[in-house]
């Protein structure tokens, strides 16, 4: 156990508490509760050929769907974010293949970050209204919960971002 | 031999992505069957145990409206023992005496630990289990009204299918007449479910009561449900029946699980002449 674990570990746990007791009973303009919990996919070292991001996060989404009894919906979701990942941050930062030994998520300029927390935010989003309703009549509802929902969670990452990054 | 085995290698990532997610999919597809989830649902031992510290301090904040809402029914009680004064002081209530006096439902007070009324499928986790003898498939009612149907049952909690879920289905009647349809609700407005299937020669008006029609051995015949809000004939049909609800189901307190004695009785009766 190194460092990086332990303070993995802690992520994992403390962004599950927040997310079902505090987050998931916001209900801002009714119905809108951010899904704040992805922030572990962004924050996960990136390294190359690594599995274990797959099963913490198919894990994570679990365990958030164990508490809404949502089925695997949150699981299906943040299981893909953390597979194509490592593909969106190559074509954010238009390059073919990652510098895995001097990337940090920390380091890259505000328009890439934003861009890359974006894309991952609205497909994950997407991925669990969608598996929610389920249903071709529903595709406004998903779509304008997409949104929302997205906007909210964004708003929320990036801000715990600017946070992480002034203290180093 | 090698090929295959070189391929697996390459792609062993992709391979682990999908098998996870197929996983994930299937426990999705299951919840959606009703008896069926068995692994992924609240009613376990940790989030039955955070929902309940949790909602010790949410309970604070509801205690009004739950003062309220026992005096109501403390109030609907006393009209009901004096409406048989005559015969509550001659008769010891603690004795059933099944010879003169069949019990036919038992009632198990719970607490809703977890609520849940903004999404397509909500459920609430209750604080009693199969060790307090709830099992799944029993009626789930408060002094207003029904509440749902519980779901997954572990040893001290219970989810319940809320009345607010696109795959709920409750048979209902109208309080005046005979006439029955089954509950449902399209995820409009947590006030306001819908009936269907109500025969069109049944006569309705805004504000019939709407209760539950006792055709399921899951819930009694005449919970109250509430009262017709709206509704729209087309072609000699009921195009749509809208019910504003007696609950408020956004502050749930307490709730009684329903058991039904003659339930086994009633489903093996039921069965055998279907199968003939």
């Amino acid at each position: 156990m190194n460092r990086e674990n332990i303070s993995i570990a802690l992520l994992f746990i403390g962004l599950i508490l927040l997310q079902v007791i505090v987050l998931n009973n916001i209900n801002f303009l009714g119905y809108i509760n951010p899904l704040y919990y992805i922030w572990f996919v962004f924050l996960y070292p990136v390294r190359k050929d690594d599995a274990s991001i797959l099963v913490l996060s198919f894990l994570l989404g679990l365990i958030i769907d164990m508490f809404a009894d949502s089925g695997g919906i949150n699981a299906a979701a943040t299981l893909l974010i953390a597979f194509i990942r490592i593909p969106v941050l190559q074509s954010v930062l238009g390059k073919r293949e990652l510098d895995y030994a001097t990337m940090n998520i920390f380091k890259l300029p505000f328009s890439k970050l934003l861009a890359y927390v974006v894309i991952l935010t609205a497909i994950h989003h997407f991925v669990v209204f969608g598996m929610e309703y389920f249903k071709w009549s529903k595709f406004g509802t998903i779509l304008l919960n997409t949104v929302l929902t997205s906007i909210f969670t964004i708003i929320l990452t990036l801000i715990s971002f600017t946070f992480v990054m002034r203290k180093r | 031999m090698q090929q295959i085995i070189s391929f697996l290698y390459k792609n062993k990532l992709f391979i682990l992505f999908l098998l996870l997610e197929v996983l994930a999919v299937l426990f999705t597809i299951q919840s959606h069957s009703f008896h069926k989830s068995k692994f992924v649902n609240s009613a376990n031992f940790i989030s039955g145990g955070i929902y309940d510290r949790v909602n010790n301090f949410k309970e604070f904040f509801l205690l009004k409206k739950e003062n309220q809402r026992l005096s109501e029914e403390n109030a609907y009680l006393r009209n009901l023992i004096s409406l048989e004064a005559g015969d509550s002081v001659s008769t010891d209530v603690l004795v059933i005496d099944s010879l003169r006096h069949k019990q036919k439902y038992s009632y198990t007070a719970a607490k809703v630990i977890n609520n849940n009324y903004r999404k397509n499928n909500n459920y609430l986790t209750i604080d009693k289990g199969s060790n307090s003898g709830v099992e799944p498939d029993l009626g789930v009612i408060n002094s207003r009204g029904i509440v749902g149907i519980t779901k997954s049952v572990s040893n001290n909690y219970a989810t319940v299918l809320s009345i607010l879920n696109v795959n709920s289905r409750i048979n209902a009647k109208l309080k005046n007449s005979d006439y029955f349809g089954s509950l449902s609700w399209d995820n409009e407005d947590y006030n306001v479910v819908q009936l269907q299937d109500l025969p069109v020669q049944a006569s309705i008006y805004v504000g019939d009561t709407v209760v539950t029609g006792g055709k399921s051995t899951i819930f009694p015949e005449g919970i109250p449900i509430g009262t017709i809000r709206d509704f729209k004939t087309q072609n000699n049909r009921y195009e749509y029946i809208n019910i504003g609800l007696f609950n408020d189901m956004s502050a749930i307190g307490y709730v009684q699980v329903i058991k039904n004695f003659d339930k086994l009785e009633i489903q093996n009766l039921e069965e055998k002449s279907t199968n003939e």
